[in-house]
């Protein structure tokens, strides 16, 4: 700890190229952003409305009824996340980081490359995947005597969100995995020799030892998953373009922002409210953050080796 | 259960368990991208007729990468990403790691505040700004500049980078420092010669997450920088999908083209993402 009394120079050094970059290029435009979510269209310009852009969000039933299906949909692609992905990401972590496992390097490296691909890729291909037409799923199920099973899930309302949804999972599944196996491995072995002298066998040992030791990284993805699924808009983008369908049963809020933002077909884009949607997001997220950050970070222990 | 230690059959049907979950889950993932790329050399009816059959000599049809490599400009797609994402990763790295240092080691007023701060930006998507920031980049015609991405993503990086790097940076131990604050090194010296070293394998898992949402991105290429001579990867295949739409041998080659680059740097910070994790662990 330098504690002098002299100014130290250093630290603003060390601080500021990251400060400066960040300001200018990130909060000056987001709260740019926020800002004009407060003014209309008006005849020479925009004028100040105070907030009567969220009213119309919030009121005007051809708007609140699009934003709660966007929202409500958002949420339900984040459940599957928290109840699919991070189980997944877990399971996958606890087995590879099990003593003695042979090529545990090659499966780690396999199952994180779908995490690298861009969603341009991601989405064609599900896309050809599970096509009715060309797909290999239909195939695939045929040839397991299945095939009374499929449906062109992309196509129906009642399944393209979860079907995007596992889409999702099946993209970031490595994200937990790598987290989680980081966590896993920074267990000292001591630890876990005590353990075994106590004579907890692999199963005992996970759930009473290292599970409440990765608790903290298990809220960090949480948080990490809840920031990711509400900003998400590009798979949804690529595979159902911009108008999220069929019948909008895909939209979530990064697509209904992208519309009211930029336009489609016929409706001309309208910044003022795609900027109080923005608004409103900022808002869902804060709150999800602060719920980590006060009723759940505190409460987990730090473990100190 | 309680005897599974002792048992070796008992251990050794676990870790055949293992290996199979592991595996199962392995071609899950891998799955996808195998169909692109075998698909890729095949030609337009064997890929239709018997989409899952490797490429061999009866099917085997190259057209889709000379239709790409004859229309697409993808080699500078290529260098426009690489260029990105490279300059990007350095700067996000070393701001990113000079912040986490003067956080995690310094007490001073405003230290909190200034770490939630910057913290805000991991829940912010900067996508939000975009209109501001598209603004701004007008203002100082940097439009159209591979620059205006490289600051877009820096900015972008950085708060996760900061994040994570002082988490680890706590762990550094403080004997070390004052040993080299003893022997009279200035904190720029103990910061690059001392604790840079010590948080590599942090560095690592940083770089691989820094990367690929920028390699990955669409957003901002498409709005700051749509020319044709700083046309990202994602965003000329995207563009090439759309203008292919029905010549799959081609779009296909383009996609398994645009996989190649990624999967290499990733391979290559894998590497040392991998030794860092377990050098960690080890400690």
């Amino acid at each position: 700890m330098a504690s002098g009394k002299a100014v130290r120079w250093h630290i603003g050094v060390f601080l500021a190229p990251a400060v400066l970059v960040y300001t200018a290029i990130m909060i000056i435009p987001l709260f740019g952003t926020l800002n004009l979510s407060l003014f209309g269209k008006g005849e020479g310009g925009p004028v100040f409305v105070g907030l009567a852009n969220f009213a119309t969000l919030f009121g005007d039933p051809r708007w609140s009824e699009a934003f709660w299906n966007a929202l409500g949909n958002n949420l339900w692609f984040f459940v599957i996340h928290m109840l699919v992905q991070n189980p997944i990401g877990i399971l996958l972590a606890a087995l590879l980081s099990s003593p003695h496992l042979r090529m545990a390097a090659f499966y780690r490296t396999a199952i994180f490359i779908p995490t690298i691909l861009s969603f341009v890729i991601v989405g064609f291909v599900w896309k050809l995947i599970l096509s009715p037409i060309w797909g290999i799923a239909p195939g695939m199920l045929d040839a397991v005597g299945l095939k009374a099973l499929f449906a062109p899930w992309l196509g129906k309302a009642e399944y393209a969100l979860t079907a995007l949804a596992l889409v999702s999972v099946w993209q970031f599944v490595g994200i937990p995995m790598m987290l989680i196996y980081a966590a896993l491995l920074s267990i000292p072995d001591d630890v876990i020799e005590a353990a075994e002298m106590d004579g907890l066998g692999a199963w005992a040992q996970f759930w009473k030892i290292k599970l409440p030791l990765i608790l903290p990284s298990i809220g960090i993805i949480s948080i990490l998953t809840f920031v990711g699924n509400f900003n998400a808009f590009d798979l949804i983008y690529v595979a159902q373009g911009a108008l999220a369908g069929p019948d909008f049963a895909t939209d979530i809020l990064g697509t209904f922002l992208y519309r009211t933002f930029f336009g489609f077909q016929l409706q001309l884009g309208d910044p003022h409210m795609g900027a109080a949607i923005a608004s409103a997001m900022f808002g869902i997220i804060l709150l999800g953050v602060c719920i980590y950050l006060f009723a759940i970070q505190t409460r987990l222990r730090r473990y100190q080796f | 259960m309680h005897s599974a230690r002792t048992s070796p059959r008992s251990s050794k049907g676990r870790s055949i368990a293992a290996h199979a979950i592991l595996l199962t889950y392995t071609l899950i993932a891998l799955f996808p991208v195998f169909v692109i790329v075998i698909n890729s050399f095949k030609s337009r009816k064997a890929i239709f007729a018997e989409p899952l059959m490797p490429p061999m000599p009866g099917n085997w049809d190259m057209v889709g990468y000379t239709t790409v490599l004859q229309q697409g400009d993808f080699f500078q797609y290529f260098l426009n990403s690489m260029t990105v994402t490279c300059a990007s990763l350095f700067f996000v790295l070393l701001f990113g790691a000079m912040a986490a240092f003067a956080l995690s080691e310094y007490r001073f007023r405003g230290n909190l505040l200034m770490g939630l701060y910057l913290a805000l930006g991991i829940m912010i998507p900067i996508r939000l700004g975009t209109v501001a920031i598209l603004e701004m980049m007008v203002a100082g015609g940097l439009v159209n500049t591979l620059t205006a991405l490289i600051l877009v993503y820096t900015a972008q990086g950085l708060p996760l980078a900061v994040f994570i790097l002082s988490e680890f940076m706590r762990s550094v131990s403080d004997d070390l420092k004052n040993a080299g604050r003893i022997d009279g090194l200035s904190e720029y010296r103990i910061f690059f010669t001392l604790v840079l070293p010590l948080v590599r394998p942090a560095m690592a898992t940083v770089a691989v997450f820094t990367m690929i949402p920028i390699w990955n991105d669409l957003w901002f290429p498409l709005i700051l920088a749509p020319s044709e001579e700083t046309k990202t990867i994602t965003l000329g295949s995207q563009v090439f999908i759309g203008q292919f739409v029905t010549n799959w041998n081609a779009v296909l080659a383009a996609l398994s083209l645009a996989i190649v680059p990624v999967l290499v740097l990733y391979l290559i910070f894998s590497r040392q993402l991998i030794r860092g994790i377990t050098a960690g662990a080890v400690k």
